[in-house]
């Protein structure tokens, strides 16, 4: 195989690759919304479902969700092909990880910011959609940033249920060239260049719409 | 031998000459208090003097020695004090720790010896009793005479005070200006910035006006109340408005 | 639920064994990592222009490509410059460079956010700048980083069942291969996932516990 026809079939798997990172991304972004808003807001019972969800996904390894959902759920009857299943696992797991950005951005808007609102005679509904969500979506953008970049990158995990993403292509590649040195670096590179590229156009962007004296602020997970 | 000697000391930022020439002399057991407005380069020529900043230009000697220039300025911050106007109390040692980590760290001390130094010297700005709380306990001023302590447990030559008081309110300026008064008293050899007037008259042996990096004016504590500069005159006066 | 439960004390004994892999791998990797992390940290921060530039591309490399990716490296593709590391070495090697890029990012965040008085200050009474990092900055340092530390020690916790792909027999593995025998994919897979959750949750409360012994009061 020349260098060409390589990187051709390293293409394919990255499109696989974006596929599937992109989908679990916004799978994982709806439902991060109302679990955040349920944790922040929700009455008791909510606020522990919420919580204990968020907990929970987070002490479990991706590959394990992968695996409960690929090979565990075809025995109550459910069968998942294999992108499918990924695309589940990933939305799952980053959900949790979204679902604590969400939160922790809603709660570092100050107090003052909710109070002021009040004075003005606001309604609760109103101070959240007018005071509250601009602020804390400001407060997420960087973390949700680094937040995708990680899901990037954990897609590489589906090579495990048989995806043909870039690093499965990588592998059968290998298997052919026995150049493993200069497909793994490839890969690595194509990774590399994704994120990389993710995080400075985030970067421009949120210099575009940086307000004075705002700073973006929230734990980078 | 003159303990501090500075010649022709300048520090630039960019093209911006920060300090413009200073030159002056301490002698053992002199207390000199600087005053002057603010941004005028105080603590740069301060920070100056223990090459905490790096000077441009012009000679520093500590009796007798060159600071300007050595290698190795550590040699020489350990023989010269310094308290800040921000305290600057190590955040994560105890009171005790504080005052002992030099003696141990730096000077090498063994354990039960710079414990004692350190005691001594806690004693002395009163807060032997406070030695195992941690800085973020204290009220500013007991920080304030931790720093003073800290300083002191060196057993410095000279000491630097770059407005000991500024950060603290108004009822605890007192504490710290009596520690500082007790030291003149004792004889150490001391520079101080500081806008407490009242303070500088009662503790200087000599007074240094500074304005824009130069030294306007200086003589006994006297020309606080009869400067001879019409600057000096005009920032006494401002200052005293402003009181 | 009774199923479940007859099927995860039947494999427990596989779980114990794997747990004992999984635990040399999170372990070992955290603590090379560390470090690796302090280490890059203080050349990111402290360092001159050729060190800065080294460890910032190691960072920003590591940082940028998957784990698996890193793994498969040392695992498949060292071989071919006659580099044969067996599959747990090669886990170790790889988990710890990957913590210790992101150890190193932590620390190094940390490390900025303390007061520039502290190294004034701790150079005033003539310690060396290295003295003063070693005394003065890196203790407070490490004891801001302790939650985002606890955070990925989760993340490596997790992410050493990886090493199952290169077949290190850790806990995943151990899952595998009971499911393999008796295809109680669902069961067994959830016995793995509540091991999992349960040592990152003691792991959590444990690390709070240190993190309130060692904070500095008031900071
Ligand atoms: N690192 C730096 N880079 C550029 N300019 C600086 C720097 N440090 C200080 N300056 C400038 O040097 C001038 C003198 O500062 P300095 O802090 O020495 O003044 P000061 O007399 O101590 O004032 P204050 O009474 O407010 O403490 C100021 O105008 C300041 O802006
Ligand atoms: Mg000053």
């Amino acid at each position: 195989m020349d260098l060409l026809s390589i990187l051709q079939v390293l293409l394919k798997g990255t499109l696989i690759t974006a596929e599937l990172a992109v989908i679990s991304f916004a799978m994982a972004f709806v439902i991060a919304i109302p679990f955040s808003l349920g944790q922040v807001y929700g009455n008791i019972p909510i606020k522990i479902i919420t919580t204990s969800y968020e907990r929970i996904i987070r002490g479990v390894p991706l590959l394990v969700v992968m695996f409960i959902i690929f090979f565990g759920f075809p025995s109550i009857g459910i069968r998942f092909d294999p992108f499918t299943a990924s695309v589940l696992s990933l939305g799952i797991c980053s959900s949790a990880y979204q679902s604590q950005i969400f939160r922790g951005s809603l709660l570092s808007v100050p107090n003052g910011q909710i109070m002021a609102g009040q004075s003005l005679g606001m309604k609760g509904t109103q101070i959240f959609i007018h005071i509250t969500l601009p602020q804390a979506i400001r407060f997420s953008i960087a973390p949700l940033t680094n937040e995708f970049t990680i899901v990037l990158k954990d897609t590489s995990f589906a090579y495990a249920l048989g995806v043909t993403e870039l690093l499965r292509e990588g592998t059968y590649i290998i298997s052919t060239t026995y150049e493993p040195l200069l497909i793994y670096l490839l890969c690595a590179a194509i990774y590399f260049i994704i994120t990389f590229s993710t995080n400075s156009i985030v970067r421009r962007v949120e210099k575009r719409f940086a307000i004075h004296g705002f700073e973006f602020r929230g734990e980078r997970a | 031998m003159k303990v501090l000697e500075v010649r022709n000391l300048k520090k630039r930022y960019d093209s911006n000459e920060i300090i413009k020439g200073i030159s002056f002399e301490m002698e053992k057991g002199e207390t000199v208090v600087v005053i002057g407005p603010s941004g005028t380069g105080k603590s740069t020529m301060l920070m100056c003097i223990n090459r905490l900043i790096e000077p441009d230009e012009g000679k520093i000697f500590l009796n007798g020695e060159e600071i300007t220039g050595s290698k190795h300025p550590e040699i020489f911050r350990q023989r010269i004090g310094m308290v800040f106007q921000e305290f600057n109390l190590f955040n994560h040692l105890t009171v005790l720790d504080n005052v002992r980590i030099g003696p141990i760290k730096v000077k090498k001390l063994p354990k039960d010896i710079a414990t004692k130094v350190a005691i001594e010297n806690l004693k002395k700005v009163g807060l032997e009793s406070r030695m195992n709380a941690y800085p973020a306990q204290l009220s500013g001023g007991q920080k304030q005479r931790v720093g003073i302590a800290r300083a002191l447990a060196m057993e410095p030559q000279l000491i630097l005070f770059d407005e000991p008081t500024s950060a603290l309110d108004p009822e605890l300026v007192g504490e710290v200006l009596e520690v500082i008064k007790k030291l003149a008293r004792e004889g150490m050899t001391m520079l101080i910035v500081t806008h407490e007037l009242g303070f500088a008259r009662d503790v200087a042996d000599r007074i240094i006006f500074m304005e824009n990096g130069e030294i306007i004016e200086q003589g006994g504590p006297e020309i606080l109340a009869n400067p001879l500069k019409e600057r000096t005159k005009q920032f006494l006066a401002k200052f005293r408005e402003g009181r | 639920m009774i199923k479940f439960i007859n099927v995860f004390i039947e494999a427990f004994p596989f779980f114990m064994n794997g747990l004992v892999f999984t635990a040399e791998l999170a372990l070992s990797s955290i603590s090379i990592g560390f470090v690796i992390g302090v280490l890059v940290a203080i050349s990111r921060t402290y360092g001159n222009k050729l060190s800065y530039s080294i460890s910032t591309i190691f960072v920003e490399s590591i940082r940028g490509t998957p784990l698996l990716v890193q793994l498969f490296i040392f695992y498949f593709a060292f071989p071919q410059i006659g580099i044969h590391l067996s599959p747990l070495v090669a886990s170790i090697i790889s988990f710890s460079i990957n913590s210790g890029a992101y150890q190193a990012e932590y620390i190094r965040g940390s490390i900025q956010s303390i007061d520039k008085g502290q190294m004034m200050a701790a150079l005033s009474i003539g310690m060396t700048k290295w003295k003063s990092i070693l005394n003065v900055i890196l203790p407070q340092s490490l004891i801001k980083v302790l939650p985002s530390w606890t955070n990925e020690f989760a993340y490596l916790v997790k992410y050493t069942s990886v090493a199952y792909l290169v077949g290190v027999p850790e806990l995943m593995a151990q899952g595998e291969f009971v499911a393999s025998r008796n295809f109680e994919f669902m069961d067994v897979f959830l016995g793995v996932a509540l091991i999992y959750l349960v040592i990152v949750m003691i792991l959590t409360w444990g690390m709070s516990r240190i993190e309130k012994m060692v904070r500095m009061p008031g900071v």
